[in-house]
């Protein structure tokens, strides 16, 4: 499965690459992963469980790297999900902002994890990745994902609708979404 | 507290739901003083925007105390006590539409925007209490509301101006006054307005104080017409007379220069059939907005002349003019209101009474009794112009 997705943010290339290469800034606005662990200069851990039906972990590591342009890395050893991704800064026309250009590579497998992961990503898998851009934008733009009373929950907005209603959650409601 | 909530097409409800609380670092919580409804929540109640859910709470034009501030608001820009006037649209004041002031397309505040996108082909802004499609935030028609970004939106009131002077900055002053200036105003030009609404009411007003030789209004409320009479501008009854021939006379044969649009999607048409077919057509949602006033602001403007158009549209409409918007050089202009970028130019023209957004105000109601103010608002009871409610 190969996926694309692109947004503009307001700061400069060198900014969002910084953002971007501390990978365990990731799962800020990444949907689906739960923690991202440096290891080494190029190396990292990651796990995620909302997409495959279970806890998964995997190693990865940069396989190629251009300070403020552009970041490659792939999983590595016995991914469950072997994957790999490109991530892109290209300045902006206007001058001060900067386009993200993301591409991302899942190896699907057989099996309960391959379905899980393809009903994770639904009919439209490249939403999810523009869903994580927006929020890439909010966090470097804002300083944080954007809440609402209807989606208060930031990163599972999408997997929510319909929503709660658009009013103000309840003392049960704050400690549930915690714990989730 | 108690709020005003979506019970459900044509069903409003004042219940008990959860106090607000902030939710990000730069919120804030505003204790309610007065409130309003507002055309748009029309929409809303009548069912012609979706994402709409049961327990929403309503309402975007409110004003009030601030009670509480999140860690991230510099006190500086905002702190407990002050008395804010809050913009519908909710802007982050940090991407690239709000740098260029189009706050009512925020790429930051809608956390829904992924939906919006699909119905709009791009994103727009969060606005309060106005369904999941622009972010599924609680509204203002309620003691006490969560106000985002609140270092950014909120206008803060350092008069003693009543709560009625300065409540309507937070939408209908600032959203007709757009209405007009994006006409470009000359002294020359004659401006007409479809729907005496309150937003068409302030559009006629702001095209006066930007230089309008004269103001027409168009509406079939003989009331409302009254009511724009009594502020100078001239009235047209579509029900009692041919609109494309009473603005010819008004205009030696012209056409108005600039014509502005305060109907929106909900459109009467004075002719039965032509209603019918769009009533209809929206019924089946092969329409969902109702065009006539458009239709007619496109046809009747002078060659050259700009439309505005201020009134809401949710989505598709069948039979635009565009044979005469294009061959006759026409100008479209719109938008959800840029609140912010108006409030305070405002605030200085009430400040030096060249406006006064009070003289549309029929009604007083508590919060309590938002069902009532819905019912006389929409059905045009009691001579109901614009219903102020107070939690
Ligand atoms: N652009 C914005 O930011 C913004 C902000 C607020 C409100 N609005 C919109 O402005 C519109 C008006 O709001 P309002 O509060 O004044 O609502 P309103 O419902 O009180 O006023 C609408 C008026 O239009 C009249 N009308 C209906 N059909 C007509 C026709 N064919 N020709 C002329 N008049 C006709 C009605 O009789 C009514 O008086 C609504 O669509 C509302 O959603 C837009
Ligand atoms: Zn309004
Ligand atoms: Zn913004």
């Amino acid at each position: 499965m190969d996926l694309t997705a692109t947004t503009t943010i307001r700061k400069p290339a060198p900014e969002v690459y910084a953002f971007w290469r501390d990978l365990e800034n990731l799962p800020t606005f990444m949907a689906h992963l739960d923690q991202v662990r440096t290891t080494g200069a190029t190396t990292s851990h990651w796990s995620a469980s909302a997409p495959f039906g279970k806890d998964l972990e995997w190693d990865a590591e940069i396989v190629d790297e251009t300070p403020t342009e552009k970041i490659q890395w792939r999983s590595t050893g016995e991914a469950a999900v072997p994957n790999s991704g490109t991530v892109r800064f290209v300045p902006a026309p206007d001058g001060v902002s900067t386009e993200v250009h993301v591409a991302l590579v899942y190896d699907l497998p057989g099996g309960a994890v391959g379905k899980a992961v393809a009903k994770y990503f639904g009919e439209e898998p490249h939403q999810l990745l523009d869903d994580d851009l927006r929020r890439l934008k909010q966090v470097l733009e804002t300083g944080e994902v954007v809440r609402s009373d209807g989606a208060p929950w930031g990163k599972r907005a999408r997997e929510e609708f319909p929503q709660r209603p658009a009013q103000p959650l309840s003392d049960a409601e704050v400690e549930k979404g915690a714990e989730a | 507290m108690r709020a005003n909530t979506w019970a459900g097409r044509n069903k409003v409800e004042v219940r008990d739901v959860p106090d607000p609380r902030i939710l990000n670092s730069r919120d804030a919580i505003v204790r309610i003083t007065s409130t309003a409804i507002c055309g748009s929540d029309l929409h809303l109640v009548d069912g012609y925007v979706p994402t709409m859910q049961d327990g929403d709470v309503l309402g975007h034009e409110f004003m009030g105390e601030v009670i509480e501030v999140g860690p991230g608001v510099a006190r500086d820009r905002l702190s407990v006590g002050d008395r804010v006037v809050v913009p519908f649209p909710i802007a982050c004041g940090a991407c690239a539409a709000c740098a260029a002031e189009l706050y009512s397309c925020c790429e930051n505040t809608n956390p829904n925007a992924g939906i919006a996108e699909k119905m709009f082909g791009h994103p727009v802004a969060g606005i309060f209490g106005y369904s999941h499609l622009t972010g599924g935030y609680a509204g203002g028609q309620a003691q006490y509301a969560r106000v985002p970004f609140a270092d950014v939106n909120p206008l803060r009131i350092e008069s003693d101006l009543t709560d009625e002077q300065v409540l309507f900055l937070s939408d209908i002053l600032p959203t007709g006054y757009m209405g007009a200036e994006m006409c470009d105003i000359q002294p020359t030009d004659v401006v007409a307005v479809w729907g005496a609404g309150p937003v068409g009411q302030f559009a006629m007003d702001s095209a006066r104080v930007l230089g309008a030789a004269r103001v027409i209004a168009i509406d079939k409320e003989p009331y409302r017409l009254r009511m724009a009479e009594q502020a100078g501008h001239t009235p047209v009854n579509f029900e009692e007379v041919d609109v494309r021939s009473a603005l010819l006379e008004l205009t030696g044969g012209r056409g108005p220069d600039k014509c502005i649009d305060a109907v929106g999607m909900e459109a009467t048409h004075g002719s039965a059939h032509i209603a019918a077919y769009d009533r209809l057509k929206q019924a089946v949602r092969s329409e969902t907005d109702r065009p006539h006033a458009l239709r007619q602001a496109i046809t009747s403007c002078r060659s050259g002349g700009v439309v505005s158009v201020i009134g809401v549209y949710g989505g598709l409409l069948d039979k635009f003019p565009a044979g005469a918007w294009m061959n006759r050089s026409l100008t479209l202009r719109t938008g959800q209101c840029h609140v912010q970028r108006y409030m305070k130019p405002l605030l200085a023209r009430i400040e030096r009474g060249e406006i006064d957004p009070t003289r549309i105000i029929t009604h007083t109601l508590p919060l309590d009794e938002a069902d009532r103010g819905f019912e006389i608002f929409k059905n045009k009871e009691e001579d109901c112009e614009k219903v102020v409610l107070k939690p």
